[in-house]
């Protein structure tokens, strides 16, 4: 006999069900979750992550790319680069696979209430921000003007293209600004990579800004950001690191004193500078 | 207070051992580890220092906590609850005991870590303060003082020569020596005990690295991590090797891994280095590429980023392990040295 006192460790995981997979470009496949009971395995806010298990695989940890107004299921947007995502692009709907979370903290959307938004994503970095996006276009009133800047290499690598082609320039008070980093024969659009484009778009600088994606788009925005006058203070981006436990106890996701899996993945950019260049 | 002569220790360890999974410091193929006692063995009470740290009492260097099933396409969990026999851990020093402690913030703090706590919960510790430190020991830097009663221990005791002296700390600890008065004499000789702890005081502020003082380390997390001086000082020798990390009693990582079993795999938790390449490499890129990162990681965990989360506690016990097994002789008093950790007018 056993002392059953683990069963509500946080390292368990619960077992989910694959409802759903869309596939959003060549790499990236859009997994809708659900667990045993048919229902959201979790509840959690814009922001934060959850961890998935393939048994005999391994664990890894994505952000959650669906809004917390969607009760029915939680979405990844996973991009295939690795042993674990690999393994996830072969499942089949309707397979099950191990779900934990949820992990980190969230984006401010209490604080930022009234506030205009600039949404700034490049790439897979659309994700985490989706969520925000999608709250925000559920709570519209609570939120001043959007605009949503997304670029991606090629038109094809955009993810979430009914969301930005169709859905959201659709939505009051919104805009969305498109680009893709080199000329393509389908592609109509801006060309260019995105802080070059953010400096082109000149937004006035009342606006909170949510930014996300590969490191090196993040540098350069907020470069461009400050110098066209915002403050690190209005700036909010994710960092990534490798994570195990997701409670911040198996030591390897620290920037400084700071554990990216409880304490971010949000910071705002002031706080970034605080910590050690490690990331 | 009670006492045993020394000559009837196993004697006692044989009744303890009856009750409990009973661990010592036992001498095997000439290095001194925490093992399972059984009659025969050979168990150093002297030294002061064994090999290991106990850590992998309340931390297994690997440890089972999850079993899939699978049946199809229909997948189970089911978390590994085997029990956990009570055990007594005789003979631990005081460092090792504090470490215990420092392990506690981390793994016992909300979200709990149930595993660890099963190990924490079955386990009674008896210290035995430090009659003959090494040279290389400098607990007294994290305020460990090895001839007084430590905190955690459920019993403290104290080696007078021909005698063992036991106190009772805990209601745990005082219960076990109730149970064990057969073999249990009174103790009376207050006078005795205090000329001991006053000899391992001296010896103590004697010992060569009796003069550090890590408050006197004062700059900004943010100019200490800069310093890469002293990290490339310290880190060209490095071989990565990790047996510093594997030592200590208070390094912690851990990583998480999958193997397949008979019922279709198991996840289990093992004992992870900041020390190695792989420790945070991801399939983007690695932040820690270089040596000089990891073993800056290593000492600002234990001596900056550990006490900035838990009130200034340092993340170090002073037991010398880790200098006495790094092959390249890194020194981690050293370390706190160059960054300013000596005592004043040193």
């Amino acid at each position: 006999m056993g002392c059953s006192c683990h069963d509500n460790d946080p390292l368990i995981p619960k077992v989910a069900v694959i409802k759903e997979m869309r596939e959003d470009t060549h790499d990236v496949i859009t997994f809708k979750i659900i667990d045993k009971d048919g229902n959201r395995p979790f509840d959690f806010l814009p922001g934060q992550c959850a961890m998935l298990s393939i048994p005999m695989i391994g664990e890894a940890i994505f952000s959650i790319t669906s809004s917390p107004t969607e009760k029915e299921y939680i979405e990844c947007s996973i991009k295939r680069c690795g042993k674990v995502t690999d393994y996830l692009h072969e499942l089949e709907v309707g397979d099950e696979i191990g779900v934990r979370g949820p992990y980190g903290n969230n984006f401010p959307v209490e604080k930022i209430k009234q506030t205009d938004l600039l949404f700034i994503a490049g790439g897979i970095g659309l994700a985490p921000l989706r969520s925000v996006i999608n709250y925000a276009m559920d709570n519209r009133s609570d939120y001043g003007l959007i605009d949503i800047v997304y670029g991606a290499r090629t038109p094809n690598d955009l993810v979430h293209p009914k969301d930005i082609f169709e859905i959201w320039p659709k939505k009051l008070n919104t805009r969305v600004h498109l680009t893709v980093d080199i000329e393509h024969p389908d592609w109509s659009g801006a060309v260019g990579y995105v802080p070059t484009f953010v400096e082109a778009l000149a937004f006035d600088i009342n606006k909170t800004v949510l930014i996300c994606g590969p490191p090196i788009m993040i540098k350069y925005t907020l470069q461009v950001l400050e110098e066209i006058g915002f403050k690190k203070e209005q700036i909010y981006t994710t960092l990534e690191l490798k994570m195990k436990c997701g409670i911040g106890k198996c030591g390897r996701c620290n920037i400084g004193d700071k554990y990216v899996c409880k304490d971010g993945p949000v910071f705002r950019c002031d706080e970034i500078t605080e910590l050690p260049n490690e990331y | 207070m009670k006492k045993i002569l020394k000559s009837n220790l196993p004697e006692l360890w044989k009744e303890l051992s009856e009750k409990f999974n009973l661990f010592l410091p036992i001498e095997k193929r000439n290095t001194l580890n925490f093992l399972p006692w059984k009659t025969g063995e050979i168990v150093n009470l002297e030294k002061v220092r064994t090999n290991g740290s106990p850590k992998n009492l309340i931390m297994p260097q690997t440890e089972t906590y999850l079993k899939f099933k699978c049946q199809g396409k229909k997948l189970s969990f089911e978390a590994v609850e085997e029990p956990i026999s009570e055990y007594v851990l005789f003979g631990v020093r005081p460092c090792d005991v504090n470490s215990f402690t420092l392990l506690d913030n981390v793994f016992l703090k909300e979200p709990v870590d149930t595993f660890y706590r099963e190990h924490r919960n079955k386990g009674l510790i008896i210290s035995l303060a430090c009659n003959n430190p090494d040279d290389t020991c400098f607990c007294s830097a994290f305020d460990i003082h090895p001839e007084e009663e430590i905190l955690g221990a459920d019993i403290a005791a104290w080696d007078l020569g021909e005698y063992l002296v036991f106190k009772g700390k805990t209601e745990k600890g005082e219960l076990l020596i109730k149970s064990l008065e057969n073999l249990l004499e009174e103790f009376k000789d207050e006078k005795k005990l205090i000329e001991i702890k006053e000899s391992i005081k001296k010896e103590i502020e004697d010992l060569p690295y009796s003069n550090l003082d890590l408050k006197n380390i004062k700059e900004s997390l943010l100019e200490i991590f800069e310093k890469e001086e002293v990290w490339e000082e310290f880190s060209k020798t490095c071989l990565g090797c990790g047996a510093c990390t594997f030592v200590c009693p208070t390094c912690h990582c851990y990583d998480l891994l999958d193997y397949n079993a008979s019922t279709c795999g198991e996840k289990f938790r093992c004992w992870d280095s900041c020390m190695t390449s792989d420790f945070t490499k991801m399939a983007h890129g690695n932040p820690r590429e270089t040596q000089l990162q990891r073993l800056r990681q290593r000492f600002m965990h234990k001596l900056v980023y550990y006490p900035n989360n838990h009130d200034g506690t340092y993340l170090c016990v002073g037991c010398g392990r880790c200098v006495d097994k790094c092959p390249v002789h890194i020194d981690i008093v050293k370390i706190i040295k160059k960054l300013g950790g000596e005592k004043d007018g040193m």
